[in-house]
């Protein structure tokens, strides 16, 4: 039998990631520095990490139920209304997931397929595309530009809208750029949307990582409210990544179609992770804001770094990313990358992995240790000489 | 601007220009302010954490406690003072509870400080009794924990 054969088209011509390779790399070296991995350097807060715990003492060794312990679900539906003045019904407005990813993923399983097209503001995360492609509908990639500071405007957005689009992805604050949308940023892209048959998934896993404004979800709109899906969890806001927990929350129906998938092939998520993530909603606001405060002076440090080096570099307002411009060096980002890391043992994403719009720029994540920033910087630096 | 002083007490290495950079201050603004505050008092000292059981120096502390009969008209104060002015003596709290002073002490032999506590702390007038603990392990001091891990052991993920 051909097994290559076997495998469903749309998942053999997929693009396996093309960062991979770098990591390999990086793994032969010594003294090497890694600004690649997009996840808290943090340890999760002990206090939420001791609840786990407890809870597997007490022997909570179950599933819960399929959307999540109804406990967690109020604390989700508390800590919304409490951050964001976000509404919604902890009985059948929430599922507890297996991190954002799994909310992406029934999203938007549940909502497009061969035919549809789903609006992919790029760069961003990559799995907004490989979610996609998995479900038969086509990824429209939305070029985001330098000049508006990798914001979406109305303009580009009204341009990729056709009538095949059934899903916008709104990935702010944004991986890999830094952009965030603020409440005036949001306004125009309302106008366009609310009167469309187009559903919003709100990527917001950064939510709590916003440095001047606080964050506005777009479903804070009263016309925008049911046809949202809001994604959130607890990965970068409470450095709780290998926990896998997340969130959607949206209109029952939507939330009602998503949870038949998420029942079928999750069942729910860990149990131990969901008592430890009710200990981080009722207790870890210190903690976060103490690692807030770490990554913004980190994010002043890189930023300025890049600038002294000579990178153009805009100020990101979100998440723990800077993407610096490269193209005054004259290489490509992945001659950039590749080269950075066999001279001076630094690494950091190119930004053409996040979609074509990328090219130029690389990612350099500030959540590392503020003497491994420094360092990494004067070794760009030399690199740059 | 206590930011600063966070910055600071988790670590004095750092220079006036990372600390502005940090804040998003002006170095001039950041001069001003730690100067301000070494002047006020708010920052008292410089110092480094050291985990001494690594180095070949000997030394052991002790944390007393210390019952005292508060003087007329000056409570605890002049005691303490009495106390915290020998050079033996780190750290000196008074207390709420079942007693008045917690004394650290610091000896080059478990002998030294006996002999600490017996003729210099437990001779004073005013001291009723001691109850000398002697430290076996520090896991952790000044928020620092000593053993803990600090490679970065974070595997790759495409995100």
């Amino acid at each position: 039998m051909n097994l290559e054969k076997m495998i469903l088209p749309r998942v053999r011509t997929m693009a396996p990631s093309g960062i991979r390779k770098y990591f390999d790399m990086m793994n032969e070296m010594k003294d090497s520095i890694s600004l690649g991995i997009g996840e808290p350097d943090f340890v999760t807060p002990w206090n939420i990490s001791e609840s786990g715990i407890y809870s597997l003492e007490e022997g909570h060794t179950h599933y819960s139920s399929n959307a999540g312990l109804m406990e967690l679900r109020h604390e989700i539906s508390n800590y919304l209304k409490r951050k964001y003045g976000l509404d919604y019904n902890p009985e059948n407005q929430i599922i507890a997931t297996v991190g954002g990813s799994e909310g992406i993923d029934i999203a938007l399983r549940s909502l497009v397929g061969p035919g549809d097209e789903v609006i992919i503001p790029e760069p961003s995360f990559v799995a907004y595309k490989g979610c996609t492609i998995c479900t038969g509908a086509t990824p429209v990639a939305l070029n985001l530009r330098i000049e508006d500071e990798f914001k979406l405007t109305a303009e580009l957005l009204e341009k990729a809208i056709t009538p095949k689009t059934k899903v916008l992805i709104l990935p702010f604050p944004n991986n890999p750029t830094g952009a965030i949308m603020t409440k005036k940023e949001l306004y125009p892209i309302v106008e366009v949307l609310k009167d469309k048959d187009i559903i919003v998934i709100s990527d917001e896993i950064y939510s709590e990582l916003t440095y001047k404004d606080r964050h506005t979800s777009i479903a804070s709109f009263p016309e925008m409210k049911d046809k949202t899906i809001v994604i959130n969890g607890f990965s970068k806001t409470f450095a709780m990544t290998g926990w896998r927990l997340g969130y959607v929350c949206g209109h029952p129906a939507l939330i009602e179609a998503m949870k038949k998938i998420h029942q079928y092939a999750i069942m729910c998520p860990p149990t131990t992770a969901q008592y430890a993530a009710i200990e981080a909603l009722k207790n870890g606001d210190d903690a976060v804001h103490e690692m807030f405060m770490e990554y913004n002076r980190r994010r002043r440090v890189m930023v300025n770094g890049f600038r002294n080096i000579g990178l153009d570099c805009f100020e990101p307002m979100g998440a723990f990313y800077v993407f610096p411009c490269i193209k005054s060096t004259g290489l490509t980002s992945d001659e950039f990358c590749e080269k950075l890391l066999k001279t001076q043992k630094v690494l950091v994403i190119p930004g053409n992995a996040f979609g074509d719009s990328g090219e130029g720029y690389v990612r350099a994540c500030y959540a590392s240790s503020m003497e491994n920033i420094t360092e990494a910087l004067k070794r760009i630096e030399k690199f740059l000489v | 601007m206590e930011e600063i002083l966070e910055i600071l007490e988790k670590s004095s290495k750092y220079t006036e220009d990372e600390i502005a950079v940090m804040t998003g201050k002006t170095s001039e603004e950041v001069k001003a302010a730690i100067k301000k505050y070494e002047e006020d008092k708010v920052i008292v000292g410089y110092t480094t954490l050291i985990n001494w059981e690594k180095t070949t120096k000997e030394s052991v502390v002790a944390l007393i406690e210390v019952k005292v009969t508060p003087q007329r008209g000056e409570g605890f104060d002049n005691v303490a003072k009495r106390i915290y002015k020998f050079p033996e003596v780190k750290a000196c709290y008074l207390m709420s509870g079942g007693f008045d002073l917690t004394v650290i002490v610091e000896g080059k032999t478990m002998k030294d400080v006996a002999l600490f506590v017996a003729e210099k702390l437990a001779a004073q007038e005013s001291v009723l009794s001691t109850s000398t603990h002697f430290v076996l392990k520090k896991y952790k001091d000044e928020g620092t924990i000593f053993e803990e891990r600090v490679y970065d052991d974070r595997e790759a993920v495409i995100i």
